[in-house]
């Protein structure tokens, strides 16, 4: 105590008058914040060791619970804010580097939000998705660059193998081993259900999971955990990380405690040993080690698998992106600043890469300029949190998104940002069986289903108010899109005009 | 006030087409005709036509139609012409001086043949090297502008009603076996000619009436093959894409319909025809951002016949007759009437389902 | 007959059930009123640290409770296990012989069991919609 304390960041707010002592909070509050008194009869907390994940806010049957900001704060200081020093004096009293989880929380401008859509008035006729078709199914991959007929002179199928969504998003990759069992058993289930696909991380795929291959890529990161040939074959697609929107540079680290039973034996690594992903793949230091890597990924399954690179949204993205267009990828998936992690430094997470929004018109008017756009699909991912946000990125010129965090939401998550501690009161990012259990694949598979529905429904509203009535029409029509509170150059990058002209 | 091309200004319209069969040649007067039933289609900013057939004499040249403010522009635009092209004939397209139709620019036609050492120079056929001219000088050449570029055919075009615009340009004198009109009714008042219809490329020419909601998506993805739409207008892009599946990729006219206005995918699931139904399915997957959506009702007119097609919702009107060698196709039934009263025939084509009529081989 | 199912494996060990249970029979209008108060729920949680599992009548076909009560105090109606509380006279016959232990006496020392919710507000069983995991169902199986 003394120099070392920091005052807690919330207070649980009890309403003695409402509890009825049930106990339910003291036995689902992993991280022991609550306690009963059998001498007073009442409830206590600790609120030194609260998250605010709302486990406890959200199972009271009284509702007698809520957890507030606590208000005991220091001087109030714009250049030293509060989280600034605070953060200061746990470094100052552990010597370690800071670690956080989620997306990048910090009040950088959220683009999406300054992006307005359009509507038909008058000069022709919004579509009613209720009593008209409105065609929400995609296909992702290269594209030849002209017809070819038979001797018959009929076309020819010339399409490389593609993947075909019904409808342009899909989860995007998180390991089993940051996620619990449960978590993905209801993304696999879900994604079969909606006809669209998972992404197993760099976590290798659980033997259970190998009946939802169709539905399934797998992913190929720099630590190559669970990378085997079967592993390479079972899903529809496989996906090479190159790096993450959260920690664009580093690598991952998921600690020995996590590496338990099942999930030392899909990574294919020791039980209880760290599983630390390099930053870069080692074999994987320029443009050309990545051409390789992809053909020798597409020499392991025959040519039946499209292949994805998947990189962080950084500064020189285009170039990037550009680079991988002539690869020999079919697909590139551009992870944005927000995007989630497990764990992740603090400072990499709150400081590096570039928005998703920006980084997305950057490449897509690219590779349209090098005539190299037919190439490869583009998905993107890092904060895409809504349809209106998935509409906005096909228009901005994007194939389909990868969402995470929204799906994540859905299964639980209350984005209290302490995954790194395993203690997940949810059920998602741990590995404690009586922790992983408190997420029923079947609600969790029940709710990712509800969602993609809903935003299909809200996706299929707003085309047929701008008069669209396929996804391919929307893709890239960039006219569709409004700025609102944008600069020139933001304009510029995001390739539209401002609102009102 | 932003014109054309700055700007993209939706509009509705009034089209109209006849041909003969036979490739028997007829004066502009009837398509002329056709127009004045609709006028109340067009707002008298802009009307045009398209003819076929009409310099046989010239039929191996193609038949550069250009607009320029000012004589220095012509002079300009003359001598970039002459380094890539031989003119073997130069001059004003006749017009009448009419109260309704004001402001001309200088109207100039060229008959042309491409330089043959040019063409060796750039490694291209003789018509990517005519449509790349053209987007040049329409894209780079301030005050010029090419609204017509094919071989045996021509465009006419002006701000004012398309009757109005067929008296001026004298399309009384013109004997074609194949003509489309357009009348224009945008919604803001640019008052520049280029910006009428029909619009051209080659020998394509395209009549539009509708406001398409994918021409951004569309017109991203054409420009990636060196087409620049410089007036931001639905037609522009539609002839871009025409000319890219038809002489680009090489599809059939049915084939570049389906492309354009695709089956909805339940459609294409219901197909029994096997071989049908790949075929839309490789078409809708490899040509995905040249579906258009949103109304639209076109004439595409080409050497030798035309295409009339409806978006697949068939939210604009359009509707085809028929009497003897001759095919009428119109927004509205009066203007086929006006062209032959005793038209039989008389069908509405169903959404997405092409029109397609071909002059007799060797006809035309 | 739709039946009362529990899953071990979704078992969160919460023994939310317990106080939806009891509130649900308690005849009171806010569950705010069970301050204070000791609660006789007609299920309970069985189980340790590591596996729990909720507990309640099973409404068995041929029930041995029935057969024992000493006041006929337990009868089938339809397919449900009902006890008149005012023939019970609280002898315990019925805890003895059930295999489950899903018979209780309330605060009076009358016996009470599961009836499923069927004649209290409720309407349907509150364990198992206000269950949050899903680990106990209400639903007809193989019948």
């Amino acid at each position: 105590m003394g120099v070392e304390f920091i005052f807690p960041e919330f207070e649980v707010v009890r309403n003695e008058n409402r509890c009825i002592a049930c106990r339910v909070c003291e036995r689902q509050c992993a991280n022991e914040v609550h306690t009963f008194s059998a001498e007073k009869d009442i409830m206590l907390s600790d609120e030194t060791k609260c998250v605010n994940c709302q486990r406890c806010v959200s199972l009271c049957p009284t509702r007698a619970l809520k957890i507030v900001k606590s208000d005991c704060t220091l001087r109030e200081n714009a250049n030293w804010q509060n989280d600034t020093i605070k953060e200061i004096y746990k470094q100052a009293n552990s010597g370690g580097v800071l670690l956080s989880s989620m997306g990048n929380p910090k009040p950088f401008p959220v683009y999406w939000d300054r992006i307005l859509i359009n509507a038909s008035q008058v000069t022709n006729p919004p579509i009613d998705p209720l009593r008209e078709p409105m065609e929400t199914r995609v296909f992702l991959g290269k594209k030849p660059a002209g017809i070819e007929r038979d001797e018959n002179g009929q076309l020819k199928n010339n399409l490389p193998v593609h993947l075909e969504l019904s409808m342009p998003i899909m989860f995007s990759a998180m390991s089993y081993g940051s996620i619990s069992y449960n978590a993905h058993a209801a993304l696999a289930r879900a994604a079969t259900e909606l006809g669209i696909l998972y992404n197993t991380g760099e976590g290798g795929l659980h033997e259970d999971f190998y009946c939802y291959g169709e539905n399934t890529i797998v992913q190929v990161a720099s630590g190559r955990f669970g990378v085997h040939e079967d592993y390479l074959k079972a899903g529809a697609a496989i996906e090479i990380k190159m790096g993450q929107g959260a920690k664009p540079g580093i690598g991952g680290h998921l600690p020995g405690e996590k590496i338990v039973d099942d999930v030392s034996r899909t990574r294919m690594i020791p039980e209880g040993s760290d599983a630390i992903s390099p930053a870069p793949h080692h074999d994987i230091y320029s443009i050309e080690d990545l051409r390789q890597l992809v053909f020798s990924l597409k020499e392991a399954t025959q040519y039946s698998k499209p292949v994805i690179v998947k990189v962080a949204a950084v500064h020189n993205i285009a170039a990037i992106a550009s680079g991988i267009a002539r690869s020999g990828a079919d697909i590139i998936a551009i992870d944005g600043f927000r995007g989630g992690t497990g764990a992740a430094p603090t400072r990499i997470r709150d400081n590096v890469g570039i928005p998703i929004e920006l980084a997305l018109a950057s490449v897509d008017r690219r590779l349209r300029d090098e005539g190299i756009r037919n190439n490869v699909s583009l998905v993107v991912g890092g904060s895409v949190r809504s349809a209106s946000d998935v509409v906005k990125a096909i228009a901005l010129g994007a194939d389909a998104c990868y969402i995470a965090t929204a799906a994540l939401l859905a299964l639980g998550c209350h984005l209290c940002r302490t995954c790194q501690s395993g203690r997940c009161n949810w059920g998602i990012a741990t590995q404690k069986p009586e922790l992983v259990k408190r997420l029923n694949p079947d609600i969790g598979c029940e709710r990712l289903v509800n969602l993609m529905n809903a935003w299909r429904h809200e996706i299929k509203e707003l085309m047929g108010g701008m008069g669209i009535n396929s996804i391919e029409a929307l893709k890239g029509n960039r006219l569709m899109l409004r700025g609102v509170g944008l600069n020139q150059k933001e304009l510029e990058i995001l390739g539209i005009s401002h609102a009102g002209e | 006030m932003i014109k054309e091309g700055q700007i993209r200004i939706p509009s509705g319209c009034a089209i109209a087409a006849v041909i003969s069969k036979e490739g028997k040649r007829f004066s502009g007067e009837m398509i002329t005709e056709a127009m004045k039933p609709m006028h109340d289609r067009s707002n008298g900013l802009g009307g045009g036509f398209a003819a076929y057939g009409i310099y046989p004499e010239y039929r191996d040249y193609y038949a550069l139609h250009i607009f320029f403010d000012c004589r220095d522009t012509r002079k300009a635009c003359e001598a970039f012409i002459k380094e890539r092209f031989e003119i073997v004939k130069g001059e004003i397209i006749p017009t009448r001086k009419i109260p309704s139709i004001t402001d001309e620019p200088l109207i100039w036609r060229y008959f042309v043949a491409p330089l043959k050492s040019e063409l060796a120079n750039l490694q291209l056929d003789e018509k990517e090297f005519v449509a790349r001219t053209v987007v040049k000088i329409n894209s780079d050449m301030k005050g010029a502008y090419v609204f017509s570029s094919g071989k045996n055919m021509g465009t006419f075009k002006a701000v004012g009603y398309p009757e109005d615009v067929g008296v001026f340009y004298k399309l009384d004198e013109y004997e074609g076996y194949s003509w489309t009109a357009h009348g224009r009714y945008p919604t803001n008042t640019p008052g520049w000619w280029g910006g009428a219809h029909p619009f051209t490329l080659l020998d394509w020419s395209i009549v539009h009436n509708g406001e398409i909601s994918s021409y951004d998506a569309n017109r991203r993805y054409i420009e990636m093959f060196g087409y620049k739409c410089t007036l931001q207008t639905d037609t522009e892009v539609i002839t871009y894409i025409m000319d890219y599946l038809i002489r680009v990729q090489g599809l059939t006219l049915c084939e570049a319909a389906s492309v354009i206005a695709a089956p909805f995918w339940e459609t294409i699931e219901r197909k029994t025809d096997i071989a049908d139904k790949n075929k839309h399915i490789y078409l809708r997957g490899m040509f995905p951002s040249l579906l258009i959506t949103g109304p639209f009702s076109i004439v595409l007119g080409f050497n030798g016949g035309l295409m009339a097609l409806n978006d697949r919702l068939k939210l604009r009107s359009m509707v085809v007759g028929e009497k003897d060698d001759r095919v009428f196709i119109a927004s509205e039934e009066a203007a086929i009437r006006t062209m032959e009263p005793d038209a039989g025939n008389i069908w509405i084509p169903a959404g997405g389902e092409p029109v397609i009529v071909k002059v007799k081989e060797g006809a035309y | 007959m739709k039946r009362i199912f529990v899953n071990e494996d979704w078992c969160l060990g919460c023994h939310l059930c317990e106080y939806n249970c009891a509130f649900a029979n308690s005849g009171l209008t806010d569950m705010t009123d069970l301050k204070g108060k000791r609660i006789y729920p007609r299920i309970h949680i069985e189980g340790n640290d590591r596996i729990s599992f909720a507990v309640s009548c099973r409404h068995c076909t041929d029930p041995i409770c029935v057969k024992s009560c000493i006041a006929g105090a337990i009868s089938k109606d339809g397919e449900v296990v009902k006890i008149d509380k005012e023939k019970c006279v609280g002898c315990l016959t019925c805890v003895l012989v059930c295999p489950y232990g899903a018979l209780a006496p309330n605060e009076n020392g009358v016996m009470q069991k599961c009836e499923l919710c069927l004649e209290n507000s409720c309407g349907e069983p509150a364990c198992v919609s206000g269950c949050p995991n899903r680990a106990i169902v209400y639903e007809q199986r193989g019948e």
